[in-house]
């Protein structure tokens, strides 16, 4: 989806300010959004890239007039709504109004540190071969879907060369819209600069983790 | 109160009355990221790569084994790459899309790294970036720029700095900033040291 979270090569957005940044958080909600979020991604009711498309659907002007943590929270209230969790009047309200449905897993005290220690891996056995190999000079499909992908507009419809592989990983394409993992082989891809911006960059390369699905062969046909 | 406090009280009460998270794994959660896990681990990482050679080229070889050996696994740092500023290539890392980064070794990213400026500037001006930090590489340096799009997570090691010879790992790790691993710093002489010299 073309949201305000895909931000490579906008402009305008002024100075970075990183002496200004003494803490982590800002206030002490965020540290309580933070601990929610990553608790209730444990319950197994979604998963990551659902909760990266719940943030990016938020319109683009709210997007960029929140801060990183309220991001999360309108991303979170956005699941727990779609989930039927919670109702909009429990959230409103800050209390109980009615009838509670399970969840898979409850995050207890006793297994965050097991919990964190182990993470989620993201890559899965390989169902078939490899379609590209390192060195391979690719094109990044022009795409435009209304849905959520890792793919940033400004290198779509780019030629680049694969320098390396990382097996098959979970697809976010599917894997955010409920349908499945559909694991695909992962790549990382370098674009020159000059591929991307043309003259107006400092930059000499740019390099993406791209998906099998993401590339062609240059000289292939439009799909 | 501010509204949104008001508002992340409420949901965290509905969520714990409901059942679905237990509030001591709550405080657990942030214990841990905001002081156990930081960049210090990555300074260790980093200072053991410039003591020894053999794990220098683990890590580079195999980043998530290597620094799975120094006991850093799991969330945000399942899959990791290390990469090698050399005098010809210096590495910046970023998420365009979000806020990905290697918290096993980093913690937390800081708010900069989060922010519109720094997303959106430093796929097209890693340099300008740089200079906001105060740094400045000779014009021949070419800037490789790594967008974390997929569950990969990316850690700079930084070249080791003159004045450096014969320190020892833990002295060397003092040496090792937060964004010297991002690729928006370099290592920096360690304040005391500073002091004295």
């Amino acid at each position: 989806m073309n949201g305000a979270q895909d931000l490579g090569g906008m402009q305008g957005f002024g100075p970075i300010h990183p002496e200004e940044d003494v803490s982590l958080f800002h206030a002490d909600w965020e540290r309580r959004v933070l601990a929610i979020t990553l608790a209730m991604g444990a319950t197994g009711k979604w998963n990551i890239d659902m909760s990266r498309a719940a943030r990016e659907s938020l319109p683009p002007a709210q997007y960029l007039a929140s801060s990183y943590y309220e991001i999360w929270f309108r991303g979170l209230e956005r699941l727990l709504l779609s989930t039927g969790l919670v109702t909009a009047e429990e959230i409103e309200a800050g209390e109980l109004k009615g009838a509670t449905s399970p969840v898979p897993r409850v995050l207890m005290a006793d297994q965050v540190n097991a919990a964190l220690l182990r993470g989620s891996p993201a890559d899965r056995p390989a169902t078939v071969g490899a379609r590209f190999k390192v060195g391979d000079i690719v094109r990044t499909h022009q795409m435009h879907p209304l849905t959520h992908t890792r793919l940033p507009r400004y290198c779509r419809g780019k030629r680049g060369r694969i320098i390396a592989e990382h097996g098959a990983h979970v697809f976010p394409d599917t894997n955010a819209i409920g349908l499945g993992e559909q694991a695909q082989w992962l790549y990382t891809v370098r674009f020159d600069a000059v591929e991307l911006w043309g003259t107006d960059t400092t930059a000499a390369s740019v390099c993406v983790d791209c998906w099998e699905p993401y590339l062609d062969y240059p000289n292939a046909e439009p799909d | 109160m501010s509204e949104m406090e008001l508002r992340v009280r409420a949901l965290e009460s509905v969520l714990v009355e409901k059942g679905y998270v237990d509030p001591k794994a709550l405080d657990i959660l942030i214990e841990t990221y905001e002081h156990k896990v930081g960049p210090h681990n990555g300074a260790r990482v980093v200072a053991k790569a410039w003591s020894d050679p053999a794990y220098r080229q683990w890590l580079l070889d195999d980043a998530t084994a290597a620094i799975a050996s120094l006991g850093y696994t799991g969330r945000q740092g399942e899959h990791l790459v290390a990469l090698e500023n050399t005098p010809a290539v210096h590495n910046m890392v970023v998420c365009t899309l979000c806020s990905c980064y290697p918290w096993p070794v980093l913690g937390l990213p800081p708010v900069w790294y989060k922010s519109a400026p720094y997303r959106s500037r430093a796929v097209i001006d890693p340099r300008g970036v740089l200079r906001e930090f105060g740094f400045e590489l000779p014009a021949e340096t070419e800037f490789r720029v790594w967008d974390s799009t997929a569950e990969v997570r990316y850690l700079v090691l930084p070249m080791r700095p003159a004045g450096t010879n014969g320190l020892q790992e833990q002295a060397l790790a003092e040496w090792v900033t937060r964004d010297s691993m991002i690729g928006t710093g370099l290592p920096t002489m360690p304040e005391p040291k500073r002091e004295l010299a």
